[in-house]
């Protein structure tokens, strides 16, 4: 437990540091960088292997809380480590191990669902999956209306949460910029 | 603003032992340190009469050594400051939006092959090569200028003379000669001078460049080690390093904790190494640190060129290039930190890059620790000495005496308990003169020259 409480702490100030390093003079180094990530992710693994075993005694995990997606994709992921309760980091960084492709399952099997349910409602001409799948912030594109066609509102309320899901995925490979 | 003392420096010891004894120290007294002022490199020149010093504000200064009754073994020594000149200023990168920071990472000198001396210095992005010339004459008996330097009026000219030389005060002008820019996407962390004289390195987080030093508007690349998804990223090039004598010949160390020996007759791109140094990791070190503190920060080659030496966060290591294996020496540098790492990672302490560095015959190697320590190891008489660099330990003919630090139970008289270490006083670069017992080790923002007297 003491590990636990450690790995918890240690996360914490990895994560503060990590949103530090962006404000340096001579922007973000590539080396500090990585050795924070890795830092990071031996704590998250030691943390995530004592809540699992916590969890086969019965604890339920704590709730998801929404992160902050208000900057480029890019930046997304060290913008939410910016979070500086451990509760919220840790709840993402349990999320890390999952891949983007996780979010594209949601995405699609939310669109096989509704082909499946057979909606009355025409469906929305947006290109559903992970590329499309804008956030909220940015304005969606409207598809091009063909001939006698009329605008339909979009069930798109699943398929968002999805991206939104994804875009809020703490992958602690992202941690490393690409230039 | 430079204040220093001098001292008188021999001391006498019992035969074979180096007793260190304070000669001078640089930089400002007080205790408020302007960031500027910063010392990030310091380097003795081939035959170490000159001593170059880098800050973080860009600046370099250069000290050349005086020495008085030089025919007498007991010789007294003195650096004085001979040239002041920024290297480089602070830019900024308008496509990434990023400022570049203007302190100098690396000086290397070139071998001096006339009058002039010349170095290499470079920042996070850009190298410089620099030219240091003496001047001490004038011309003086112009026929056209007076004496000013205004024209004359021609009318008034009725006879011809040739100009003379006329002696005049020295004066050191540093003029740069190549700008090398643009080569680098990462952090410029080190630059090598082949034993060539034609070419040199330069290495940042993920790439090794090639460089002809009369060439400035391109380099070769020799060692690309990044991934193709930068989310792979598993290292990067720390410290890099062409072997003294053979020119074909360079390794670079990584943050795993290995270091690669490339040959750069084998290919023209010098991914695939000719041999990989490292050493297995001991399972029962195992911590949430054990990636940081197995980076290598320093990789320096013997001047024989047989060995290499590497410093990591906690030791010092001495690997011989015909075993890849294991270090035929390992030193601890300050092995009572092992139990601190968890505060040395949140104080950022843990992120410190030490240097490390031999002396002329390769039979004592220098490294720095916290609370302005200083340690040596001596490879042959297998003894170690920690020393103090600080300005209660400055007075004339003082001998420096041996530190000890107390890692657990009862402190000692005279020993320093490991909580009591000052983390701010760090020494990160040492440097050892090529030929004397003369070393020169830089607190944050002070040069402290010491010297062993050996009778």
């Amino acid at each position: 437990m003491e590990v636990n409480v450690e790995a918890r702490r240690i996360l914490a100030v990895s994560i503060s540091k990590l949103y530090a390093s962006r404000t340096q003079r001579g922007g973000l180094r590539l080396h500090r960088s990585l050795l924070l990530s890795l830092v990071m992710r031996s704590a998250r693994d030691i943390y995530h292997s004592s809540r699992e075993s916590e969890e086969s005694t019965g604890a339920h995990s704590a709730p998801e809380e929404p992160m902050d997606t208000s900057s480029s994709p890019g930046e997304q992921t060290r913008l939410s480590e910016a979070q500086h309760e451990p509760q919220p980091a840790l709840n993402s960084a349990e999320l890390a191990p999952e891949e983007p492709d996780n979010a594209d399952d949601c995405c699609d099997r939310d669109t096989t669902e509704d082909k499946e349910n057979l909606s009355p409602v025409k469906q929305s001409r947006k290109r559903r999956g992970k590329a499309s799948a804008a956030p909220d912030f940015l304005p969606s594109k409207r598809a091009r209306l063909e001939p006698g066609e009329e605008r339909y509102a979009a069930p798109l309320g699943s398929c968002r949460a999805g991206a939104g899901e994804s875009l809020t995925t703490l992958s602690l490979n992202r941690v490393i910029p690409a230039f | 603003m430079y204040t220093f003392t001098t001292a008188h420096v021999f001391a006498t010891g019992p035969g074979g032992d180096m007793q260190w004894c304070f000669s001078q120290v640089k930089g400002a007294i007080d205790d408020d340190v302007a960031e500027a002022d910063i010392i990030s490199t310091v380097e003795f020149n081939h035959t170490g009469k000159l001593l170059a010093t880098g800050d973080k504000g860009g600046r370099v200064v250069i000290f050349q050594q005086e020495i008085e009754n030089k025919n007498q073994p007991q010789f007294r020594s003195e650096y004085n400051v001979y040239s002041t000149f920024q290297s480089h200023e602070p830019e900024f990168d308008y496509l990434k939006s990023l400022e570049i920071e203007e302190k100098i990472n690396k000086i290397r000198w070139l071998p001096q092959k006339n009058a002039a001396q010349f170095l290499l210095s470079t920042n996070d992005k850009t190298i410089k090569l620099w030219k240091i010339s003496e001047r001490d004459k004038r011309p003086e008996g112009y026929n056209l200028k007076e004496e000013d330097g205004c024209y004359k009026d021609p009318n008034t000219i009725t006879s011809l003379r040739v100009p003379v030389l006329i002696p005049m005060d020295l004066m050191v002008e540093a003029s740069p000669r190549r700008v090398f820019a643009n080569a680098h996407t990462y952090h410029i962390n080190s630059i090598s001078v082949n034993s060539d004289n034609e070419t040199y390195l330069s290495a940042d987080d993920l790439r090794i460049n090639l460089w002809h030093l009369e060439i400035t508007d391109r380099s070769f690349n020799i060692v690309d080690i990044k991934p193709a998804n930068m989310e792979e990223l598993t290292e990067v090039i720390t410290a890099a390093e062409f072997h003294p004598h053979q020119c074909n010949t360079f390794v670079y160390s990584s943050s795993k904790g290995t270091i690669r020996l490339c040959d750069m007759r084998a290919s023209a791109l010098c991914d695939k190494h000719s041999k990989l140094f490292e050493e297995p990791e001991d399972p029962s070190n195992r911590s949430f640190f054990s990636e940081i503190i197995s980076s290598i920060s320093d990789v320096k080659f013997s001047h024989n060129g047989r060995y290499m030496m590497t410093r990591d966060y906690l030791s010092v290591k001495i690997w011989d290039l015909n075993m890849e294996n294991r270090p035929v020496e390992t030193y601890q540098v300050h092995e009572y930190l092992r139990s601190k790492l968890c505060s040395l990672y949140e104080n950022d302490c843990i992120f410190d890059k030490f240097e490390c560095c031999w002396n002329g015959n390769d039979s004592v190697v220098m490294t720095g620790s916290y609370n302005n320590f200083f340690r040596m190891f001596d490879r042959g008489q297998r003894r170690d000495v920690t020393l103090e660099a600080s300005r209660e330990n400055s007075k004339p003919m003082q001998v420096l005496k041996p530190r000890k630090v107390c890692a657990g139970g009862k402190r000692k008289k005279d020993e320093i308990s490991v909580d009591s270490l000052d983390f701010n006083k760090k020494i990160l670069h040492t440097a050892w003169h090529p030929q004397d017992n003369i070393i020169a080790v830089a607190t944050t923002n002070n040069l402290y020259i010491f010297q062993d007297k050996v009778n």
